[in-house]
């Protein structure tokens, strides 16, 4: 359905190559866009960037614009860089003068603003003068223009007789590829680009230095130069969405309102039947039926969480060997590999949980030693089996199944484990129950992965906790090696200075 | 589900009277709610130390992509990344001496997604052809020859992962539903209908059963599913948009999320709601804000406290989750930032730009 569609607007482009910032690549991109332009995702950020630029051209509090005299003329409606930036400063939440400028030229390269004189839509903080653009040429109005509205401006560029009309070296050569293309209607094109020039020529002189800028801005918007991010593209995946004709932005966000709690299925209709509505109900019931702890002790958890693996973020504190990324010393991956001169940092983590100690080759290792001595390995051998299980391809799973099944659970098992006589009963009942349903490899695997289950629970709170109160792992934590880190803690410094700055 | 198709003929009070009935329940939801919300996450972490100065600087830069790079995966070998690119190309790399071990060409040309296994030895991808096409990696024979097409959807492929085992593969697509294959079978073992809209983005829960997975949609919901049963299990509404991007937090017991809304959020399992908004408008008493860009993709540093987050306006902000403040900014990228990654054992940053490199942060 969808997909057809898509491999077929895909063709233009795959038939280029991947030349990158040709026009053809805009293009097939602009085919994406087209037709659906008020669903794009970029319109939101269209209608935030004009918030901000409608305070920017607020006569009072706004960028001062003025005319500037220079030589023999006039520059008409100008700012300077170091303006908007000093404005941005005062009535944007940014940081500094980095971030500024960095959202200064990010809007810049969205064409609301340019500089007058440059087909780098970007902001440098100096004397440099800027212009808006006006509403019209906003990229949230426009459909996305088309080759032939391309070369009918070129064309006109060409006859318009002024130095500072003059076409760049990669306009020229868009021109002529364009002339080459559209041959069949260049005549057409041409005498669009007349009639156009000519209306131009009416203009008063100051006026038409404004316009010609601005649309010279909107080409380099749409059409930029190599080099330059069009920032009229579109996300793939976000392309392929819109272009859905049933599930169409429209229609996804009016469900998700009309039946916000509730996931939805995927065939959802535009009526909104019982049969939803009741199941938005059950779902809200199974919601209010659950026990939700209060954000205090989910607060306290995080903080518990962090506070705990603090010591391992790298981000925070420097690992054991130097960082592999900023000293190009791979020391610390080599020594990871290694059985011997387990550091102390890395033992102590295994006391945290259980899974902490499993992910651990070596402190599995050591906690399957310990077992050992209990003579009660036989809860890890079966957890690990139904683990190894559980990432079997589907072809090996009944063999698997009933190998665990027979060293773990059945009467001669070889290896028996305990597991809650209640839940035994019933897969025995269901075992000796073939009239109900013949206890076949699905039900038997979901009878292991609930004593797999059942299993963990009872090793995480006997045997693990018996291990680490045990002499064997307090031994193990002693004798390996205390290599304090050198640097400590990296980044974190307690208050001081720039906490204003931050918030 | 089960029960459609059951009553088909119903009443038109009935209908009133259940709508009546959603509505008083939704009313005692947000009251239950209101009980719980005791303090702010922030006002907690008061008590924390301010993260004052993070030293986070580009340290390794991967050319060789032609166009838009869309997805990356660390591998667990914490050095290697896969990468795939508008280019129609997935990359091996060596991130750490920026080698490109291999390049393989893919029958598409948008490659949306792809993801290395546990074990190093496969990598799996796919996009706009809306399929999971699976390569075991070796050094001596050409990549292709041994690829393996394990899935399909009915639209685009926007995200997959190995749940654990190379056997086994979650996707996420265009057609709303999320699906778990069997590699070498390519039998479908389950699928995930919830969704109203595309997915965008899944992660599977660091849990020690590792049964839970997180999915987000252009529904503006955020999922979590029982990969055993095939059930949703919680759901999460507030963003504004589309959700680009979620994330178990690495305790399991909260997510994050990325949207076109330019904010993140945190939402927590055990209070079964969201617990934070990462966003600067929050903090300007009368609008300003600065970010309006949409986010496409997060992840938690180890501890859970730092949150990269990368934005269409080129940058990676990092977020101080339990401030809820930004701690940095990191800019370098000369076009939107599709995607990052922490590597497995947070020592780096990866991240994946519309300006065709990836680049390694530490």
């Amino acid at each position: 359905m969808n997909s057809d569609k898509v491999t077929a607007k895909r063709k233009p482009e795959s038939n280029v190559g991947c030349a990158g910032s040709s026009n053809e690549e805009t293009t097939a991109v602009a085919s994406y866009q087209s037709g659906s332009s008020e669903d794009s995702p970029n319109i939101l950020l269209y209608k935030k960037m004009e918030k901000i630029v409608e305070k920017m051209q607020d006569e009072a509090t706004g960028v001062p614009v003025r005319t500037v005299k220079s030589f023999m003329s006039k520059i008409p409606s100008v700012f300077t860089g170091s303006d908007l930036i000093l404005w941005m400063i005062k009535n944007l939440d940014v940081e500094d003068q980095v971030e500024a400028l960095h959202l200064a030229h990010l809007i810049a390269a969205h064409g609301y603003f340019f500089p007058i004189d440059d087909h780098i839509l970007t902001v440098k903080n100096d004397n440099t003068f800027y212009r808006f653009q006006t509403p019209y040429f906003w990229p949230s109005n426009c459909w996305e223009p088309e080759n032939t509205d391309y070369a009918v401006y070129l064309c006109k560029r060409t006859m318009q007789n002024k130095t500072r009309l003059e076409l760049a070296d990669y306009e020229a050569e868009n021109l002529a590829r364009l002339q080459k293309m559209f041959s069949r209607k260049w005549e057409f094109i041409f005498m669009q680009a007349e009639a156009q020039s000519k209306v131009d020529k009416k203009r008063d002189k100051l006026e038409r230095k404004v316009l010609d800028s601005q649309e010279r801005a909107f080409w380099d918007v749409h059409r930029p130069m190599p080099g330059c991010v069009n920032t009229t593209e579109i996300d793939i995946k976000k392309a392929c969405q819109m272009n859905k004709p049933i599930y169409g932005i429209k229609n996804t966000q009016a469900a998700a309102q009309g039946i916000k709690m509730s996931p939805s299925t995927s065939d959802l209709g535009s009526k909104t039947t019982t049969e939803n509505i009741k199941r938005q109900i059950s779902m809200l019931k199974m919601r209010l039926d659950r026990r939700n702890i209060k954000v205090s002790k989910v607060a306290d958890a995080f903080m518990a969480y962090f506070e705990q693996y603090l010591e391992y973020d790298a981000f925070f504190v420097a690992p054991e060997y130097p960082n592999p990324w900023i000293s190009d010393n791979q020391e610390l991956w080599e020594q990871e590999k290694q059985a011997k001169d387990i550091s102390a940092r890395r033992v102590k983590r295994w006391a945290f949980s259980l899974k902490e100690l499993l992910q651990d080759p070596i402190g599995r290792e050591h906690f399957v030693k310990f077992l050992d001595k209990e003579f009660s390995g036989e809860n890890l051998k079966f957890w690990e089996a139904v683990q190894i299980l559980k990432t079997l391809p589907q072809s090996q799973v009944q063999e698997k199944v009933n190998e665990i099944w027979g060293e773990f659970l059945a009467s001669d098992a070889s290896c028996p484990i305990n597991v809650d006589s209640k839940s035994y009963e019933i897969t025995k009942k269901n075992m000796e129950n073939p009239d109900r349903w013949s206890f076949d490899c699905a039900s038997k695997t979901f009878s292991l992965f609930l004593f797999s289950n059942h299993v963990y629970h009872l090793m995480k709170s006997d045997s693990y906790s018996r291990y680490l109160r045990s002499d064997m792992y307090k031994e193990f934590l002693n004798g390996s090696k205390k290599k304090t880190s050198v640097k400590g803690i990296r980044s974190i410094v307690s208050f001081s200075a720039r906490k204003e700055t931050i918030t | 589900m089960a029960c459609e198709g059951g009553v088909k003929v119903a009443p038109i009070e009935t209908i009133e009277s259940l709508m009546r009935e959603a509505e008083t329940l939704k009313i005692k939801l947000e009251d239950e709610r209101q009980k719980l919300n005791d303090v702010t996450l922030a006002s907690v972490a008061d008590r924390l130390e301010i993260i004052n100065y993070m030293n986070i600087k580009p340290r390794r830069t991967l050319k060789g992509h032609q166009a838009k790079v869309l997805c990356s995966d660390w591998s667990p070998d914490k050095r290697h990344i896969v990468s795939s690119s508008q280019d129609g190309k997935m990359i091996i790399w060596d991130a750490f001496t920026t080698n490109k071990e291999h390049a393989v060409t893919m029958p598409t040309t948008w490659v949306m997604a792809c993801a290395y296994a546990p074990s190093g030895n496969l990598v799996a991808c796919g996009g706009l052809d809306n399929k999971v096409t699976v390569y075991p990696l070796s050094l001596d024979e050409d990549v292709t020859q041994k690829k393996k097409t394990v899935g399909t959807h009915t639209s685009y492929m926007s995200c997959c992962l190995f749940p654990n085992s190379d056997q086994q593969i979650l996707t996420g697509s265009g057609d709303s539903t999320c699906a778990l294959w069997d590699v070498e079978s390519g039998q479908l073992l389950q699928n995930f209908h919830g969704h109203s809209a595309d997915v965008m983005a899944i992660d599977l829960a660091p849990s020690e059963t590792g049964n839970t997975f997180v999915s987000g949609s252009c529904d503006k919901m955020v999922l979590i599913w029982d990969m055993r049963s095939g059930q949703c299990v919680q759901s999460f509404e507030g963003h504004e948009s589309d959700v680009n991007s979620v994330k178990f937090h690495p305790s399991g017991d909260a997510v994050a999320t990325g949207s076109d809304d330019s904010t993140c959020r945190l939402f927590d399992l055990r209070a079964d709601k969201e617990v934070a908004v990462y966003t600067k408008e929050k903090v300007a008493v009368y609008t300003k804000e600065s970010i309006i860009f949409g986010v496409n993709s997060v992840d938690f540093s180890v501890s859970g406290r730092l949150l990269f987050s990368g934005y269409n306006d080129y940058t990676v902000n990092v977020w101080d989750t339990l401030k809820c403040v930004r701690v940095c900014l990191l800019y370098g990228h000369e076009n939107r930032v599709s995607c990052l990654q922490v590597s497995p054992d947070g020592t780096a940053l990866s991240t994946g730009s519309w300006d065709t490199t990836l680049r390694v942060w530490a």
